[in-house]
């Protein structure tokens, strides 16, 4: 015969919960930000990407500095192949390739950030207020847009640059002026999607203040749509620099960016193919790196993606 | 689909109203004058008779409203710089061999790129994958000119396989519509391999495969057709950068088109023919983007045109 146990209240003990920790959650909760970045560090293409900019982004500011060169300097030496002296050779002006690409570097990505910048100002301004005050003028301003886009962009800065005056700032205004609608298209879509999100009114419900709202909703939700479409103009605006310069619109000498340069060097191809080959090096490897980082960072914030 | 294509049209012909508007009134600001360059030969009884002749004597509104009137009759009047010819005539005469080059490369783009992406997407992650992938990315990195003065130096003039500019015979086209097309390849390549990954994890292609198919008759029978629908939205932007790419192109290659009258009339300053191009080229690119948007409505079943009835 077996004899029961009897248990009592006495007999348990709580065995490692405290009951004022219950409330406390055991892992170590992750930021949106830091999930993007625990995302991003993981894409090896995206890091590869980063580290040729960060690389590029250097040299482009330290080579004309330290270089014994300067970018317009004639050294003497006409079309020189590439030597230890002149390390991507000289010109047929006699001017020193490897300071000149990396001065043009720093016009190319001036270029390319300013118009980047310039379509983020215009467009986030242009797309909130489309999206916040919604309705008839929601309306109007989209229409503009659309007939915007209607217009083949490339024709409109072919036409900016032949009647302004060429040069740096022309070509900055010209790649803007259509392309901030991008931009304005997304920030207002997002505003829109945003507004009309359940977990906006129970944030409002709760007590939230506009301000929580912008800074904790907002915000971080339009971020990643609006890094991502600028991460992915910079390069669009490099490539449509190098494209006017060749056609003859670019920027004016003695400045080089890397168009004209690889438009002066196409026609020395057969004699000097360095002229050519090392500004063409320094666009492909720039827009390669900017479209990798570009698309790290969108599959980073794209929560649909995400596992 | 009739109210769709009817609202679209009106917002063609606001948009067509703004680009000629708008490169009326820029070209009337531009510096210089077509007739610069021969003032030393010119008298002033001639300069006064090539201004009447070109009406740039009349006030503004006179000048804006002809020239108004004659782009509504598809007229854009004479070249400045050389006289006798009608930017009419340059554009018929150079326009067909622009559109074989941009079909060409169309079709290298569309083709190569559809390829690329489905030997991708049925690799995932092997060596089939990274090769298109490195394809696709150099495609996409490398400026159209740059690649165009490579092919030139290495399979022009090394190798002599192709001629190196010109175009005269079959051969002699290769190579400029491999320029022009093979960054749009590079992008379909990635739409179509990222799309048909996506499409190979639903549940229709499950079932094909418990069914008992084979992985390539999914893809072909199935997954593609979905797939392509990307592509297919992406044709309206392709057009429009392949048309704007020949620009470069065909003065790379030396191409009679219409490109490279329009890059040269913008050195030359031919304000008329700048503006007659300007203006059918934006005529050609709505029309080609509305065409898009049609077909793409044709081809999904899913998508309601806004606007349209029902």
């Amino acid at each position: 015969m077996q004899e029961h146990e009897v248990l009592n209240a006495e007999d348990f003990r709580i065995v490692g919960v405290k009951e004022d920790e219950t409330d406390v959650l055991s892992e170590k909760t992750i930021s949106f930000w830091g999930e993007v970045f625990r995302t991003f560090i993981r894409n090896k293409l995206a890091i590869f990407g980063l580290i040729l900019l960060i690389i590029i982004f250097l040299m482009a500011i330290f080579v004309p500095v330290f270089s014994p060169y300067s970018f317009s300097e004639q050294t003497g030496l006409y079309n020189a192949p590439p030597s230890m002296t002149n390390w991507f050779g000289t010109d047929n002006l006699g001017r020193d390739i490897f300071v000149r690409a990396w001065y043009g570097a720093r016009i190319s990505l001036l270029i390319g950030l300013s118009a980047a910048a310039i379509d983020v100002v215009i467009g986030v301004l242009y797309g909130s207020v489309a999206g916040v005050i919604g309705g008839n003028t929601d309306n109007f301003m989209m229409r503009i847009c659309d007939i915007l886009t209607a217009i083949p962009n490339l024709l409109v800065v072919i036409m900016l640059l032949v009647v302004m005056e060429q040069g740096l700032l022309t070509m900055i205004i010209a790649l803007s002026i259509t392309g901030w609608v991008r931009m304005a298209r997304i920030v207002r879509g997002e505003v829109l999607q945003i507004k009309n999100q359940e977990y906006v009114l129970a944030a409002l419900t709760l007590g939230a203040n506009t301000n929580h709202l912008i800074f904790k909703h907002l915000i971080p939700n339009a971020m990643g749509s609006i890094i991502v479409t600028m991460t992915l103009t910079i390069p669009g605006a490099i490539f449509s620099e190098a494209f006017l310069s060749y056609i003859g619109l670019g920027v004016t000498p003695p400045t080089a960016s890397w168009g004209t340069m690889a438009s002066e060097g196409n026609e020395a191809i057969l004699t000097a193919p360095w002229r050519l080959i090392f500004p063409a090096i320094l666009i492909s490897v720039t827009i390669f790196a900017f479209n990798a980082v570009g698309d790290g960072l969108r599959d980073a914030l794209d929560p649909k993606l995400r596992k | 689909m009739t109210k769709y294509v009817l609202h679209r049209l009106i917002h063609i012909a606001i948009a067509l109203f703004f680009i000629v508007t708008a490169t009326f009134f820029l070209m009337r600001l531009a510096p210089g004058n077509p007739f610069a360059s021969e003032q030393t030969v010119m008298t002033q009884a001639i300069q006064d008779q090539l201004n009447e002749q070109y009406g740039l004597n009349n006030p503004w509104y006179v000048q804006y409203w002809d020239y108004l009137k004659n782009v509504v009759q598809f007229n854009f009047g004479e070249s400045m710089k050389y006289r006798g010819r009608s930017t009419n005539d340059m554009i018929f005469e150079s326009f067909p061999v622009s559109l074989a080059l941009g079909g060409q490369a169309l079709l290298i783009a569309v083709g190569g790129g559809i390829l690329l992406g489905v030997v991708s997407a049925m690799n995932h992650n092997r060596a089939g994958d990274y090769i298109s992938t490195i394809i696709a990315v150099l495609g996409i990195s490398i400026p159209s000119f740059v690649l165009a003065g490579l092919l030139q130096y290495s399979l022009g003039l090394k190798l002599g396989w192709f001629p190196i500019s010109g175009w005269r015979d079959a051969a002699s086209t290769v190579l400029p519509s491999i320029a022009l097309g093979i960054s749009y390849m590079g992008n379909i390549a990635k739409m179509t391999r990222s799309s048909l990954l996506e499409q190979n994890t639903s549940e229709y292609v499950k079932l094909a495969r418990a069914k008992g198919l084979k992985r390539w008759a999914v893809v072909f029978k199935h997954s593609l057709r979905n797939a392509l629908l990307p592509v297919v939205s992406y044709l309206g932007p392709l057009t429009a950068g392949i048309l704007t790419g020949s620009f470069v192109i065909e003065n790379v290659f030396a191409i009679p088109g219409l490109g490279r009258h329009f890059v040269t009339s913008i050195n030359n300053r031919d304000y008329t023919v700048i503006m007659g191009t300007t203006v059918f080229y934006a005529i050609l690119l709505l029309f080609a983007v509305l065409i898009v948007d049609i077909l793409y409505v044709l081809i999904d079943p899913r998508i309601k045109l806004e606007g349209a009835d029902n």
